[in-house]
């Protein structure tokens, strides 16, 4: 298109663009190359190799990053149904009951923990549980990630909703289903992609914090966050940047399911 | 109530208000079975309210529903026998024709397989078979209209409410569904309960139409009835086209009454009940009733041409009359019509029909 | 009513209105006593008296406070003078904070309206670009940073290969360090509201001004960026709110010198060391200043809001 015509492209914004996905790659793009390093150094350059992968596994800190594996994985998953399920519930009745006093309180409950800072809602978790004598461990980290994962859970789901006619539900009523038959035959189906986005978001969350579990966890629970960063603050080491090219590689395979959910569309 | 025959649905009384605002103000109406019942009126008149809550989907602030004898008005949607074509159609865009048709089968509680037999015959009675398999969204606006209809009438219901299904059609396919909707209710001897805002769609399918405004029912008739007899003002120019005319009340006798106009020229004509002696009224005519002609001979009105015209089947003459009032007259583009062309700025005479002209309050 | 609205305002959707207590009761028991409950908590242990093998004892005490804003002096019996060190780290977080926001804007804007103005195709395309760092492990991401920016690390590998540079930068252990990191963190924070603000906007409007005789850049800072606004204000809130709370990339990539409110708040809960009702404190102090942020940016929005 002729620059003279065209009134909405602005000379320049393209530059930015690039210098933009540039700082946001260059330093994952780093990582990842370094980790293929046979060097046992990581400065110096000495070849292609899969060595300090094949180190996280057998190494002599596998046993620790592979229960961390295990603690992370199992908490983003369980956090992550338990948060989804809630959020659910909680859309349907603030999207779908009517106008009540309660319900601009709900949101605002619901919103909290993503309003409140990290390292605040860390403190104030660390507290409570405190206070009540709970033992800190995995059950305290489950918790409090149920907890905070519930707005992320809840916001692609309350979006999807929100696009869904309320027609369907009545024609269905009208169609003799019940209140239940209607949402589970009707509501439910066409509400999965936000639904299955909203799980998706919870996991990666979960997965990816790092300061409420570090305060929140007792002593020898770790998840893979906080045993990163126990090991990268005696220095990076080479198995580091494997575990990172890992869960980067878990993070592309999230985001491309989620985006291909959002692509989804059951209707065709 | 026409012909003393079962009344369908009993509508007794029945209120609406949200919060301060009342939808619905007091109305009473009886749906007699097997009949094509159209509600009309413009938007926000209440019509839908009404249609709503006879399906169950708005609760009734005061008052009683009836269907066939029982009382309906605190029953779910779900557990009353009437069934929507709704106005989007809301056609569950994630299960196929088939599957939509029979859900309400299904939900009644019969098997997958005897609910599909049945939806595949209903979808034979609207000629979209091959479209079985299909998703909603895969369907044209007409296909997807007739789905809609194939589905409330699938379960049998009793009485089937329409929420303006045409509305979203081009003009075209407006027409043949009319007349397949109105051929659909003959054959299946169901009660439609129609609701739209286009007088023409009322007039062309209905057996009786209530007409509302404003949350209240301005009259219920017959097409003709409304049409040729409208009640007051509002029905008159709702209505198809009119001319009205601020005329005085001189005298009243027998439902025929002598008014003057303001520019002093007496007529006499029909009296709506409401119209009484030495008052101001309206007196509405037809502008297909009017003639133009160039003789003086009473009762005709003297006007100046402002423009003529041409629509093809019709040709319109808009024209002033003495003191001021504006008036339309229509002639038919027929070998039997009026074809009498006048040129703007010319002087016409404008004659009325026997029985044309008919006294209306407010 | 023909497909409007049956009352003034409209009513919101109600088909499952009657179960509604029933299913808001699940998110409410959770956040009640695992959220709300907590904040609540840590007012109270703010107000009590610390002990000293971390942990408090339950006696009341403004001590916390009087820690934070008040220097008694050597014996902690002089009359309070205002103590400087507490609240400068506080204004350096938000300087940092601030910062990392203009800049985050000065490079998000441009980047959110050149996606938003592709062909809806590669638009997708541009935006899964910028949405999948925002997925990768933010401490991952800082970790990568610190391995990039190090003196021996390939950021300067390159300079000096370019011959840009003889001896390796120092930037690792700075403020600039700090920025970067911030930056990095909670940009796609900054484009995704933005982008989807410019997605909504009518280009007929720019064509309108360039029609009345508008530049481009009066189109830009007349029509485009005050329709916008909401985006950028969220996008800012996005960003600004995340950073003045970070632990991690001060902490990672700033050394001890650049101290931020985050790290000031684990330290009292770390070890023994620590200082549970002076961190408590110090988290209600952060927690006023976010909701003020808040608080202010609600009404800036209904205000612009109620003038159009």
């Amino acid at each position: 298109m002729s620059t003279v015509t065209d009134v909405r492209t602005y000379r320049g914004f393209f530059t930015v663009t690039v210098l933009c996905l540039v700082i946001l790659y260059a330093p994952l793009a780093v990582v990842t190359v370094y980790s293929f390093n046979a060097s046992a150094s990581i400065t110096v350059w000495e070849g292609l190799s899969l060595r300090w992968y094949s180190d996280v596994f057998t190494g002599p800190e596998s046993a620790k990053f592979k229960q961390a594996a295990i603690n992370s994985f199992s908490i983003a998953l369980i956090a992550a149904s338990v948060a989804t399920a809630i959020a659910v519930t909680a859309a349907t009745a603030i999207v779908r009951g009517g106008r009540f006093w309660l319900r601009l309180p709900s949101l605002g409950l619901i919103t909290l923990p993503i309003m409140v800072p990290e390292i605040v809602l860390a403190v104030a978790t660390l507290i409570f549980f405190n206070a009540i004598g709970f033992t800190r461990g995995y059950l305290t980290i489950l918790v409090a990630h149920i907890a905070f994962c519930i707005p992320f859970a809840y916001l692609p789901i309350q979006a999807r909703m929100q696009g869904i006619d309320d027609t369907y539900e009545q024609a269905a009523m009208d169609l003799y289903a019940s209140r239940a038959q209607a949402f589970r035959r009707v509501l439910l189906p066409l509400m999965m992609p936000g639904i299955i986005s909203g799980f998706l978001l919870a996991f990666i969350v979960s997965l990816d914090d790092f300061i409420i579990t570090n305060f929140v966890k007792g002593a020898g629970v770790e998840t893979l966050p906080t045993a990163i960063f126990g090991s990268v603050k005696q220095g990076i080491k080479p198995n580091i940047m494997a575990i990172s090219t890992m869960l980067l590689g878990v993070s592309v395979v999230m985001v491309t399911i989620s985006y291909v959910v959002s692509k989804w569309d059951n209707t065709k | 109530m026409a012909n003393g025959t079962t009344v369908a649905v009993d509508i007794r009384n029945a209120v609406k208000r949200y919060g301060e605002f009342t939808a619905l103000k007091t109305i009473s109406l009886g749906i007699a079975d097997n009949e094509f019942f159209t509600l009309l009126g413009p938007s926000g008149c209440g019509k839908t309210t009404l249609l709503r809550m006879i399906a169950g989907f708005e609760d009734v602030t005061a008052g009683e529903i009836f269907l066939y004898g029982e009382e309906i008005e605190t029953l779910p949607p779900h557990k009353r026998p009437v069934n929507t074509v709704f106005q989007n159609y809301a056609l569950f865009p994630h299960m196929t024709i088939l599957e939509n048709v029979g859900f309400g089968l299904e939900m009644l509680g019969q098997s997958k397989a005897q609910a599909r037999t049945r939806a595949g015959e209903m979808l034979e009675l609207v000629q979209l078979s091959q479209f079985a398999a299909r998703k909603p969204a895969q369907l044209s606006g007409g296909q997807q209209q007739r789905v809609a209809l194939a589905r409330a009438l699938a379960p049998s219901p009793k009485v089937l409410l329409l929420d303006e299904p045409l509305s979203a059609l081009d003009l075209k396919l407006r027409k043949a569904m009319q007349i397949e909707l109105k051929h659909i209710q003959r054959e299946t001897g169901i009660t439609f309960i129609f609701v739209t805002h286009d007088q023409e769609e009322a007039l062309t399918m209905s057996d009786r139409i209530a007409v509302m405004s404003a949350g209240e029912l301005q009259q219920l008739g017959s097409p003709r009835d409304i049409y040729e007899r409208p009640r007051n003002r509002f029905v008159a120019d709702f209505i198809g086209e009119t001319n009205l005319l601020d005329v005085t009340v001189d005298r009243i006798d027998g439902g025929i009454a002598e008014c003057v106009l303001d520019s002093g020229q007496r007529l006499s004509c029909e009296a709506a009940d409401s119209v009484a002696p030495d008052s101001r009224a309206h007196l509405s005519i037809r502008p297909e009733r009017l003639v133009l002609g160039h003789d003086p001979a009473a009762p005709a009105l003297k006007a100046q041409v402002r423009e003529t015209i041409f629509v093809g089947t019709d040709i319109t003459t808009l024209l002033t009359l003495e003191n001021g009032p504006e008036i339309t007259v229509r002639s038919s583009n027929s070998a039997r019509g009026n074809k009498r062309v006048f040129a703007p700025g010319a002087h016409a005479f404008v004659a009325m029909e026997p029985g044309a002209a008919r006294l209306l309050v407010d | 009513m023909a497909g409007g609205a049956p009352a003034p305002g409209g009513v919101a959707s109600q088909t499952f209105a009657s179960a509604r207590n029933w299913l808001l009761m699940p998110s409410w028991a959770v956040l009640l006593v695992f959220v709300a409950a907590p904040v609540a908590m840590m007012l109270v242990y703010s107000f009590l008296t610390k002990e000293f093998r971390g942990g408090v004892i339950w006696e009341f005490s403004t001590g916390a406070y009087d820690q934070f804003f008040c220097n008694r002096g050597l014996f902690g019996d002089e009359p309070c003078q205002i103590e400087w060190t507490y609240i400068n780290i506080f204004w350096r977080s938000i300087w940092q904070a601030g910062l990392a926001t203009v800049l985050s804007l000065l490079i998000g804007f441009p980047t959110a309206y050149f996606i938003a103005t592709r062909s809806e195709k590669t638009r997708a395309l541009w935006v899964f670009a910028i949405t999948i760092p925002y997925w990768v492990n933010l401490l991952i991401r800082t970790v990568s940073m610190k391995f990039l920016l190090r003196d021996q690390g390939p950021l300067n590998d390159l300079l000096i290969g370019l011959g840009l540079t003889e001896d390796p930068l120092r930037i690792i252990n700075t403020n600039l360090a700090v920025q970067l990191g911030l930056y990095y963190s909670y940009l796609p924070f900054m484009v995704l509201p933005i982008y989807a603000a410019v997605e909504r906007y009518n280009f007929t409007l720019s064509e309108a001004a360039a029609d009345l005789y508008a530049t481009k850049w009066a189109t830009l800072r007349r029509i485009v960026l005050p329709a916008v606004k909401p985006g950028i204000v969220a996008g800012c809130i996005l960003v600004f709110v995340p950073s003045l709370g970070a632990f991690l990339a001060p902490d990672l990539l700033g050394g001890a010198r650049n101290f931020m409110i985050g790290s000031l708040i684990e330290e009292q809960f770390k070890g023994n060391a620590g200082n549970w009702p002076f961190g408590a404190a110090a988290s209600m102090i952060l927690l006023t200043l976010v909701l003020l942020v808040l608080l202010v940016s609600a009404t800036q929005q209904r205000r612009t809001k109620g003038a159009v």
